[in-house]
C-alpha cells in the first residue's frame, strides 16, 4: 500500500499527524503535509485508512 | 414557491444537549430542503454528514459572506456587512484564500503548539488555583472557561490581557442574535481598530509574537498590509477564545451528567483526547456559521442547487447523522467520532483546531483530576445556555466542590 498526498489540496489542520506522527508530519513554514513513510505496514496500515477517512481536504488516498 | 418552505430557521432547541428536533426531521425526510430565513429569503438546509462535507469541500460552493446574495441567518445582517471592507480570510475563496491561510498557518502545527503545552498547563492550574481560594458556589465560566483561552490567544498573539474585558465584551455583542445590525457593525469596528493601532505599534520592532512575527514574515514576502493583519488578528482573538471556553463549560456539564464518562478518562488520560473529539461532535456549537452560497449549479443529495442560490450546512444535524455516528444522541467518548464536523470540513475547517483539542485536553485531566468532587451548584433546567447567540454555550457555570 502506498499513501499518496495531493500537496495542493492540503489545507493544513493537521489531523493526519494528531493520528499518526510516524507517518505524517507538517511545513514548518505553512503548515501542509509532509508524509514521512509513505508505504506503511502493520499496524500503521489502519491509521493511514484514518487518516484518509478524517482529512478535511480529501487531499490523502491510498493505492494498493 | 413560498409553500415549498416547512421549516423557518433557525429552529427552536428544546433540549440543551440535542439540536432542534427538526434537524432529525429533515434530515430523514427531506435532506436538502427549502428553509425560511429571518429576512423573509430562503436557502438550503444540508442536513447528512456526507453532503454537509460535500457542500463545505466544493469549489461551486463560496465563503463570500460579503455578497448580496450570500444567506442571511440574522435579521437585518446585510445593513452590517460593508462590501467595502477587508475580507476576511472565512469570506474567502480560491485562489486567493489559500496563501491567506498558510501565511498564518505555520504557527498552528502540531508541533508549534506541543511547544505550548507546559505554558497552557501553567495558565490553567493558574486559574484552577483561583477558583479553589474562592468563594464557593464559583463561576466556572469566569474563573477557568473564559480566561484559559483568552490568556493562551493573548500570549500567542502578543495581545495584552489586560485588555480582555474589551474584547470580550464587544465579542458577546458580536455573536448575540439580537445585537442590532449597526452595534454588531461597530463592535467589530472597536475590535478591529484596536487590533490596527496594537499592529501599527509593532511594526516599529517586531517582537516574536505570532502578529510580531507575521509583520516580518509578510513584509519579507512583499504582501504585508496593516489593514489585513488586523483582520486576521480579529479572527484569531474572537474565534481563540469564545469558541474553546463554550467548549470547556458544555462539557464540563457534560461529563457531571455522564459520570460513567468522566470515570473513564480519570482511569486512563490516554483516552481523554477521544473524549474531547465526542464533545466537540455532540456540542458542534458553531452549527451555523458554515453558511455558502452556490456560484455553479450542482446536485448535492440528490436535490439540484443553482448557482446564486444559499446553502446551510448544518454540521450539528451531520454530527447526529446515524448514517456517520452510530446511535448519534448518546455520550460515548469511545466510538471515534473523529470525522465529525464540529470544526467544519475542506478550506475553511478551523485553524486553530489543533490549539483547541490541546486546551480541552488539558482543562478536563486538570480540572476533573484536581477537584475530583466537583459538582454543579445550581439544576441543569436552570443554567443560563446560550440559546440567543451564533456560538452555544453558557453565560455562567456555578459549581461548587
Amino acid at each position: 500500500m502506498r499513501i499518496i498526498a495531493d500537496t495542493g489540496r492540503c489545507v493544513g489542520a493537521g489531523q493526519c499527524v494528531l493520528i499518526e506522527p510516524e507517518l505524517f508530519d507538517q511545513s514548518e513554514d505553512d503548515a501542509t503535509i509532509i508524509v514521512l513513510n509513505e508505504t506503511p505496514e502493520g499496524e500503521l496500515v489502519e491509521k493511514a485508512r484514518q487518516a484518509v477517512h478524517v482529512c478535511p481536504s480529501q487531499a490523502l488516498s491510498l493505492e494498493d | 414557491m413560498t409553500t415549498t418552505e416547512k421549516h423557518e430557521f433557525p429552529m427552536a432547541r428544546t433540549c440543551p444537549f440535542a439540536p432542534p428536533p427538526a434537524y432529525e426531521q429533515i434530515r430523514e425526510e427531506e435532506p436538502v430542503s427549502r428553509v425560511r430565513l429571518p429576512d423573509g429569503g430562503w436557502a438550503w438546509a444540508v442536513s447528512r454528514h456526507e453532503d454537509v462535507r460535500t457542500v463545505l469541500n466544493d469549489r461551486r460552493f463560496s465563503a463570500d459572506r460579503q455578497h448580496p446574495d450570500f444567506p442571511q441567518l440574522v435579521k437585518g445582517e446585510a445593513a452590517s456587512r460593508r462590501p467595502d471592507e477587508e475580507r476576511l480570510l472565512i469570506a474567502m475563496d480560491a485562489p486567493e484564500h489559500g496563501p491567506a491561510r498558510k501565511a498564518v498557518l505555520g504557527e498552528f502545527t502540531v508541533r508549534r503548539l506541543e511547544a505550548l503545552r507546559p505554558r497552557i498547563q501553567e495558565i490553567v492550574d493558574g486559574q484552577i488555583d483561583e477558583l479553589l481560594a474562592g468563594p464557593r458556589p464559583g463561576d466556572l465560566v469566569d474563573s477557568l472557561s473564559l480566561p484559559v483561552p483568552s490568556l493562551v490567544i493573548c500570549e500567542m498573539l502578543g495581545v495584552p490581557y489586560a485588555d480582555h474585558e474589551f474584547f470580550q465584551e464587544h465579542t458577546v455583542a458580536v455573536i448575540k442574535q439580537s445585537t442590532p445590525p449597526e452595534e454588531r457593525w461597530a463592535a467589530v469596528r472597536a475590535i478591529q481598530d484596536y487590533m490596527t493601532d496594537l499592529i501599527a505599534e509593532k511594526e516599529k520592532n517586531p517582537p516574536d509574537d505570532l502578529l510580531g512575527r507575521q509583520i516580518v514574515k509578510l513584509r519579507a514576502d512583499g504582501t504585508y498590509r496593516r489593514t489585513a493583519l488586523a483582520g486576521m488578528g480579529f479572527l484569531l482573538l474572537v474565534a481563540g477564545h469564545e469558541t474553546t471556553a463554550n467548549m470547556i463549560s458544555l462539557s464540563t456539564v457534560a461529563f457531571l451528567r455522564n459520570p460513567e464518562q468522566l470515570a473513564m478518562i480519570k482511569a486512563d488520560p490516554g483516552r481523554t483526547l477521544n473524549a474531547v473529539e465526542e464533545m466537540l461532535r455532540y456540542f458542534t456549537i458553531i452549527d451555523v456559521a458554515t453558511a455558502r452560497l452556490c456560484v455553479e449549479d450542482i446536485e448535492v443529495g440528490g436535490q439540484r442547487i443553482r448557482a446564486g442560490e444559499g446553502v446551510l450546512a448544518l454540521g450539528y444535524s451531520a454530527n447526529r447523522d446515524p448514517r456517520a455516528f452510530e446511535n448519534p444522541d448518546g455520550l460515548d467518548i469511545e466510538r471515534g467520532a473523529r470525522h465529525h464536523v464540529a470544526f467544519g470540513f475542506g478550506p475553511h475547517q478551523c485553524l486553530g483546531q489543533n490549539l483547541a483539542r490541546m486546551e480541552l485536553q488539558i482543562v478536563f485531566d486538570t480540572l476533573f483530576g484536581r477537584i475530583p468532587t466537583l459538582e454543579l451548584a445550581m439544576d441543569i433546567d436552570e443554567l443560563p445556555f446560550k440559546d440567543d447567540a451564533n456560538i452555544y454555550g453558557l453565560y455562567q457555570l456555578p459549581v461548587t466542590w
